[in-house]
């Protein structure tokens, strides 16, 4: 990696930490701490789905042990939240490994992937939502106990300013997969997989990399969830809500780009916001516009938003060249 | 332990559901066998169905039975179109493509239907919801009897249509080879509409045969496409015949397993076949080899 491919991340990164110092409303630091949320998940599944072109349904199987592996750690065996949140991280890894093992050995690609990794997070959803250990139903609560060696904050710019560190870390892994042998060779199986391995490209090795971090990233962006809000229960951690989510920020944002999931989460959401300011407190409105988005983006807008500054960047230039 | 005859009742029970959740997965297998995509808006057409048996019934006081009548083909309209003018278009001939519009088409059709009727659940109050057939020493549901015999019955009429007639005739040549069946002048974006208006008449029938003894909300889509994609990977992609075995051994599974496991754990058993057919045999038992 380059200064240049290093320098914008970081300028990016250090412009937005200073949003808190302007903004103190809680409201808005809550709106933006969860957009951040959903955007380091997004950022997981954008490796997968973006550089590797293997769509997940269920990246929820991830987010939800993040989730569950943080909350539970620290409240029935009385690990150190940090450890927790770490250990969630590694377990999200270990989840990916297994189902990409599973999956990816017996030749499952396209819509066979994406129905079984659906499943995947299914079994996980109705397990924690019966069995005792996780809380059942009832799910599990943190208990509230404000210490920053407990991850637990005062204010709420503490949290926003880590999640943008976390968001800020994988837009430089991202960067570095990018750059790497093992980004050309995950972009060489998305275009083409057949003739990847045909010039001797090992698919299966290079898909199993990408789904296991792609599952410690969303497994971190879950702990960070559960931290963050106190509770975690089997319909939030392994919901489809968020299979979706992390799907549709990277495809509006710009599909297999460092920094499409992080746009398309804040314009999804800051766009789901006036939605709801516009429409009143109607349940489903914003949901609705993110689903039409994501028809209309597929259909005119494949490269998504940074596709669409690009090309007008383009002809702007083409235009004063002329 | 249990006694055989509940054991047979859950069975039967089973076998009952099964057969209209075989419908469901009859609409979603046939769009596969022809166009070769997911449809993931399968689950939230079913629900859009579900609410507009609800609202013929009560702005209209129409039976559901009857209600079959003009929904179905008003839903074959409403595929037709929705094949024709949106995903068809969007999706640029791309399978992921497809994958991502029929998403996206679900997300925007459940919400908004949860804009429009909020989140309750409803259900209908027929004078037949609850009366039973008794049937040796097993006491059936009647209307789930009823939805056992057409739903049955839909599947052979389908079979018959792909078997017999010559639209029939277009839509496998389309499976089979779509570039040869436009040689020979078959107007395929029409066979795939025509194809995907049949998949949501199946749901049309299907929401009528399930109205009477179920209930209806924004989600509810959700709990039978599962169990339908499971059905179709596991009677094979596009077959007919697997369909309809799939659908009925699932529906029993479900029924034991709800038996046995209690009802949280019930649906585990239908996502772990699932996941091992995926696995194992992604064909399915009918599927031809991919």
């Amino acid at each position: 990696m380059t200064f240049r491919d290093i320098a914008p991340i970081v300028v990016l990164i250090a412009l937005i930490a200073f949003v808190p110092a302007f903004i103190t409303a809680n409201t808005v630091l809550n709106f933006l701490v969860f957009t951040l949320i959903i955007a380091l998940a997004a950022q997981g599944w954008n490796i997968l789905g973006g550089f590797g072109g293997q769509f997940s349904f269920g990246h929820a199987a991830f987010f939800g042990t993040g989730a569950y592996a943080a909350a539970l750690l620290q409240v029935r065996l009385g690990i150190n939240p940090w450890v927790a949140f770490a250990i969630g991280t590694v377990v999200g890894a270990a989840v990916g490994w297994v189902i990409g093992y599973l999956s990816f050995r017996s030749g499952l690609r396209g819509s066979y992937f994406a129905l079984v990794t659906l499943a995947f997070a299914e079994v996980l959803r109705i397990l924690a939502n019966a069995a005792t250990f996780t809380g059942g139903a009832a799910g599990v609560l943190i208990k509230l106990d404000v210490r920053p060696g407990n991850f637990q904050f005062e204010s709420r710019g503490a949290f926003f300013w880590i999640a943008l560190a976390l968001v800020g870390a994988v837009l430089l892994l991202t960067r570095w997969i990018e750059r790497s042998r093992f980004g050309a060779q995950l972009v060489a199986v998305r275009e083409n997989e057949a003739a990847a391995k045909a010039l001797g490209v090992d698919t299966l090795r290079v898909k199993l990399g990408a789904i296991t971090v792609s599952g410690a990233v969303t497994a971190a962006a879950g702990g960070l969830y559960a931290q963050y809000f106190l509770y975690v229960d089997a319909n939030i951690a392994y919901g489809t809500w968020i299979s979706v989510e992390v799907i549709l920020a990277p495809i509006v944002g710009g599909l297999g780009t460092v920094f499409g999931p992080l746009v398309g989460a804040v314009a999804l959401h800051g766009l789901g916001e006036i939605t709801k300011l516009a429409a009143g407190s109607v349940p489903g409105i914003d949901l609705m516009v993110f689903g039409g988005l994501l028809v209309a983006a597929v259909a005119f807008a494949p490269a998504g938003i940074l596709g669409l500054m690009r090309r007008s960047a383009r002809s702007r230039g083409a235009a004063r060249h002329a | 332990m249990y006694s055989p005859a509940i054991i047979a009742e859950a069975v039967v029970n089973g076998l009952m559901a099964g057969a209209v959740y075989a419908l469901i997965a009859l609409g979603l297998t046939l769009v596969y066998g022809v166009l070769h995509i997911i449809n993931f808006a399968h689950g939230a057409l079913l629900t859009a169905a579900m609410f507009a048996v609800w609202v013929v019934y009560e702005a209209f006081g129409l039976d559901p039975y009857l209600a079959i009548l003009p929904l179905t083909p008003l839903f074959f309209g409403l595929g037709y179109a929705v094949q024709r003018f949106v995903i068809g278009p969007a999706s640029h001939g791309n399978d992921s493509n497809i994958l991502l519009v029929t998403l996206g088409l679900s997300i925007a059709i459940e919400n908004a239907l949860l804009a429009g009727f909020r989140s309750d659940t409803r259900t209908l109050n027929t004078d037949y919801g609850f009366q039973v057939v008794e049937f040796g020493p097993l006491l059936l549901s009647k209307p789930r009897l009823i939805g056992f015999g057409a739903a049955i019955l839909v599947t052979v009429l389908l079979w018959l249509l792909l078997s017999r007639t010559d639209t029939g005739k277009a839509i496998r040549a389309v499976a089979k080879e779509k570039f040869g069946a436009s040689l020979v002048g078959i107007d395929v974006a029409h066979v795939y509409a025509v194809t995907f208006g049949l998949g949501c008449a199946c749901l049309a029938v299907a929401a009528c045969l399930l109205m009477p003894t179920f209930y209806v909300n924004p989600r509810i889509g959700q709990a039978f496409v599962l169990v339908a994609f499971t059905i179709v990977v596991l009677g094979g992609m596009g077959s007919i015949p697997g369909a309809l075995l799939g659908g009925l051994f699932i529906g029993v599974v479900e029924s034991l397993c709800g038996l046995f496991l209690g009802d949280s754990l019930g649906q585990i058993g239908i996502f772990l076949i699932f996941i091992l057919v995926l696995l194992v045999r992604p064909t399915g038992m009918f599927g031809a080899k991919a």
